[in-house]
């Protein structure tokens, strides 16, 4: 795994405080990881502080799982 | 009890005579602040009477830009904003049929919409201390309207419909978003009317006196304190009785 989804994966088990075997490709923050609409906000904001990088709004919307997540980050960082 | 220690401390409207006791006694209680107003001089005698622990950062709030460098400038300043008091109000009074849209709007974009923008400036550190306090110093005639106030009411009603939306989404966060309603508190700004314009006002008043800024300074202590932890969305009102809402 990549270091970029690792660092996510922490963040989100920190967040979240979920088990780390949860939090796999297509787990949804809100459906599966028992997340609520300003967790997701505080997520996308700890990546924000993480990566050095900006999510604007638009983007921040279509990251829905922890995929979705990784592959922004990757594509932005 | 009220403890404000450690505490950082951000006051807009520090400048006028019910700011500047906030700060006083927020101050007092052990906070940091700072001290914020579009007038440097009376930020500067404050910040000077206080001693350490007091910061001057001087904001016109009618400008966005400046708007949103507040919360930085405070950030900077202190480390942290764990207390905002919007207390920063302007009034431009005309009967509604003869108010112009200029008068209308500087009065919302003052009073509302800088609040909005201050409190979105300093949620994401309450978010992640997963501690904050939010006090908006609403008023009286937000509730009740009055003559000549249709902006500066609908400003203020405003405050308290925009507090209460986002205690819902703050709360589970540990941070509190409460407005305290002043009715008349002497300041300069009551000065300036007659014995007559008092004696009537007074009145209306159960209490028989005009409230003193430091009533309202303490309603503030209150809610940013550890011990209001429990109170959010509320509106404390500070009106000797004036009306019982």
């Amino acid at each position: 795994m990549s270091d970029i989804a690792d660092r996510v994966k922490k963040i989100v088990v920190e967040h979240l405080g979920v088990e780390e075997n949860k939090v796999v490709e297509n787990a949804s923050f809100i459906d599966d990881l028992g997340a609520d609409s300003l967790d997701t906000v505080e997520l996308v904001m700890a990546f924000e502080e993480e990566f050095g990088i900006e999510i604007p709004d638009d983007a921040a919307e279509t990251i829905q799982t922890f995929g979705d997540a990784v592959k922004f980050i990757t594509s932005a960082a | 009890m009220f403890d404000m220690t450690g505490r950082n401390v951000l006051v807009t409207g520090a400048s006028g005579g019910i700011g500047g006791e906030i700060a006083r006694v927020l101050h007092g209680a052990g906070a940091v602040v700072a001290l914020s107003g579009t007038r440097e001089g009376p930020l500067v005698a404050l910040a000077a009477e206080l001693g350490e622990r007091a910061h001057v950062l001087t904001c016109d709030l009618s400008d966005a830009a400046s708007v949103e460098a507040l919360p930085k400038a405070a950030i900077a300043a202190m480390g942290s904003v764990d207390v905002l008091v919007n207390n920063a109000g302007i009034t431009r009074d005309n009967l509604f049929m003869r108010m112009s849209d200029e008068e209308w709007a500087s009065v919302l974009d003052v009073n509302l919409t800088s609040t909005f923008r201050l409190c979105r400036g300093v949620l994401r550190g309450m978010m992640k201390a997963r501690w904050g306090r939010i006090v908006n110093i609403s008023s009286i005639v937000g509730a009740t309207g009055n003559p000549g106030q249709a902006n500066y009411a609908a400003s203020k009603a405003g405050m308290v419909g925009m507090s209460k939306s986002l205690a819902y989404e703050v709360a589970s966060r540990g941070i509190t978003v409460n407005c305290v309603a002043p009715g008349f508190i002497a300041t300069a700004m009551t000065e300036k009317l007659t014995d007559d314009q008092k004696g009537k006002i007074l009145t209306q008043i159960p209490a028989a006196r005009m409230g003193e800024p430091r009533d309202i300074a303490a309603a503030c202590l209150y809610l940013a304190s550890a011990e209001g932890g429990y109170v959010t969305g509320a509106t404390l009102h500070v009106n000797g009785g004036m009306a019982m809402l």
